[in-house]
C-alpha cells in the first residue's frame, strides 16, 4: 500500500481525532480523502507535525494524532527525546515509512536504508513504540488511541504518489476552525 | 531587583504557562525560576524551530506560550517563523539572549549580533531590546501587545541588561 490508501483506510479513525498532518502530500491527501474541521493542515514548515503535536496534547486532553514521515521525522530527529521525556498519554505519533521523500519526487531517505526509526525512537526513551505493516495500521492506531498511553507507530509501506491539488484553503481559517474544533 | 523573578512574574500574570527553552548562560537564572514555577510548563527542546513547533500547538491547545533562546536561533528558526508562527497567525513572545553585544567575551557571538536585528527587521518581528535592568518594566506591556496582535515579538536581552558575565 501507498500512503494515501492508507490514509483512505484510517480516515473513519482520524474523523473523531484531533490531528495535526504533515506538510505536502499527505495533508493534501487526508485534505481531499476527509476534510475535517479536526485537521491541522501544515502547509510549511518541514519536520514540525510531531512537535506541534506533542504541544497540543500536553495543552489539553483530546486525544491528538500526528501524522509524519520518515523524512520529515529525520529532519526533526531531536523531537524523538522531547516526546519520549515529556508523556503526554493522549498522544499518538503515527510515521508514515515509506523510505522516501514523497513530496519531492520519492528520493530514498536515510530510513529507507540502514537507519530503523523504531529503533531511535527506543534508544530516546519512548516506551511504546509498535512497528507494522500497511495493512494492519488501522488495527494498530485504534489500539493506541484505546491503550490512552502515548504511542509511537512506525507504518512500512510503498512509496508512491497519487496526482492531487494544493489545499488553499487559508493557514488562518485552517486554524482558526481547527481551534475551535479543540474547544468543542 | 531579581529580574529572573520579575521576568517570571510578569509570564504568569500574563497567563503564560507553556515555555519551552533552549538554554544560554545568561537565561540559566530564568529557566530556573520558570522549571521551579508551578503555573508554568517547562518543556526543554532540542532546537529552537523545535520549540516553537511545540509552541504552536500549545496555543492551539488552549494555552499561552513562550520560547526563551539565544539570538544565534534567529538563524535558524526563520523559516518556521514565516511559514508557521507568522502564516497561521500565533502570538509567540521570544525573550532572547542577545549574545555578541557589549561586554561579550566570545567573539564569535558577534557575527550572530550583527545580523540579529536586521534579520527581525526582515521578519517584521516586532522587537525590543532590553539593555538597561529598569528595561524590564516593559516586559508586562509586550506580553500584553504580543497576546492582542497574535505575532511573534522578540525581546532581546543583553549582557549588560544581565549584569555583564563577572570577571573575564
Amino acid at each position: 500500500m501507498i500512503r494515501s490508501e492508507i490514509l483512505k483506510e484510517i480516515a473513519p479513525i482520524l474523523r473523531d481525532q484531533l490531528v495535526v498532518c504533515n506538510i505536502g502530500l499527505p495533508s493534501q491527501e487526508l485534505h481531499m480523502i476527509d476534510d475535517q474541521p479536526t485537521n491541522f493542515y501544515m502547509l510549511g514548515t518541514m519536520g514540525l507535525s510531531s512537535s506541534i503535536g506533542l504541544g497540543l496534547a500536553l495543552a489539553q486532553d483530546k486525544t491528538v494524532i500526528s501524522i509524519d514521515g520518515d523524512g520529515s521525522v529525520l529532519t526533526n530527529l531531536g523531537t524523538l527525546p522531547t516526546i519520549a521525556n515529556n508523556v503526554a498519554d493522549n498522544y499518538v505519533l503515527l510515521i508514515i515509512d515509506n523510505g522516501s521523500y514523497g513530496s519531492t519526487g520519492d528520493q530514498p531517505t536515510y530510513a529507507g536504508k540502514k537507519t530503523k526509526l523504531e529503533k531511535v525512537a527506543e534508544a530516546c526513551g519512548c516506551e511504546n513504540v509498535v512497528v507494522c505493516q500497511d495493512v494492519d495500521t488501522g488495527k494498530v492506531l485504534q489500539a493506541a488511541i484505546d491503550s490512552k498511553k502515548m504511542t509511537v507507530i512506525v507504518v512500512k509501506c510503498d512509496s508512491g504518489n497519487i496526482k492531487l491539488p494544493v489545499i488553499t484553503m487559508d493557514p488562518v481559517v485552517i486554524r482558526d476552525r481547527f481551534m475551535k474544533s479543540v474547544q468543542a | 531587583m531579581n529580574i529572573d523573578k520579575k521576568i517570571t512574574d510578569d509570564l504568569v500574570a500574563n497567563n503564560v504557562s507553556f515555555v519551552t527553552t533552549v538554554p544560554c548562560k545568561q537565561l540559566a537564572g530564568v529557566i530556573e525560576e520558570i522549571d521551579a514555577r508551578e503555573e508554568i510548563f517547562h518543556i526543554p527542546s532540542n532546537k529552537e524551530d523545535e520549540g516553537m513547533g511545540l509552541c504552536a500547538g500549545a496555543f492551539m491547545g488552549g494555552k499561552r506560550p513562550a520560547i526563551i533562546m539565544q539570538n544565534t536561533a534567529i538563524g535558524v528558526t526563520i523559516n518556521t517563523l514565516a511559514t508557521l508562527i507568522q502564516y497561521y497567525r500565533m502570538p509567540l513572545p521570544m525573550l532572547i539572549s542577545y549574545r555578541g553585544e557589549l561586554r561579550e567575551p566570545v567573539a564569535c557571538q558577534v557575527e550572530m549580533a550583527v545580523h540579529t536585528k536586521a534579520l527581525l527587521a526582515q521578519m517584521n518581528v516586532p522587537t525590543y531590546h532590553f539593555h538597561h535592568q529598569s528595561d524590564v518594566e516593559e516586559l508586562d506591556a509586550i506580553l500584553k501587545y504580543t497576546f492582542m496582535c497574535n505575532k511573534p515579538v522578540a525581546i532581546l536581552t543583553d549582557a549588560n541588561f544581565w549584569g555583564g558575565y563577572g570577571d573575564q
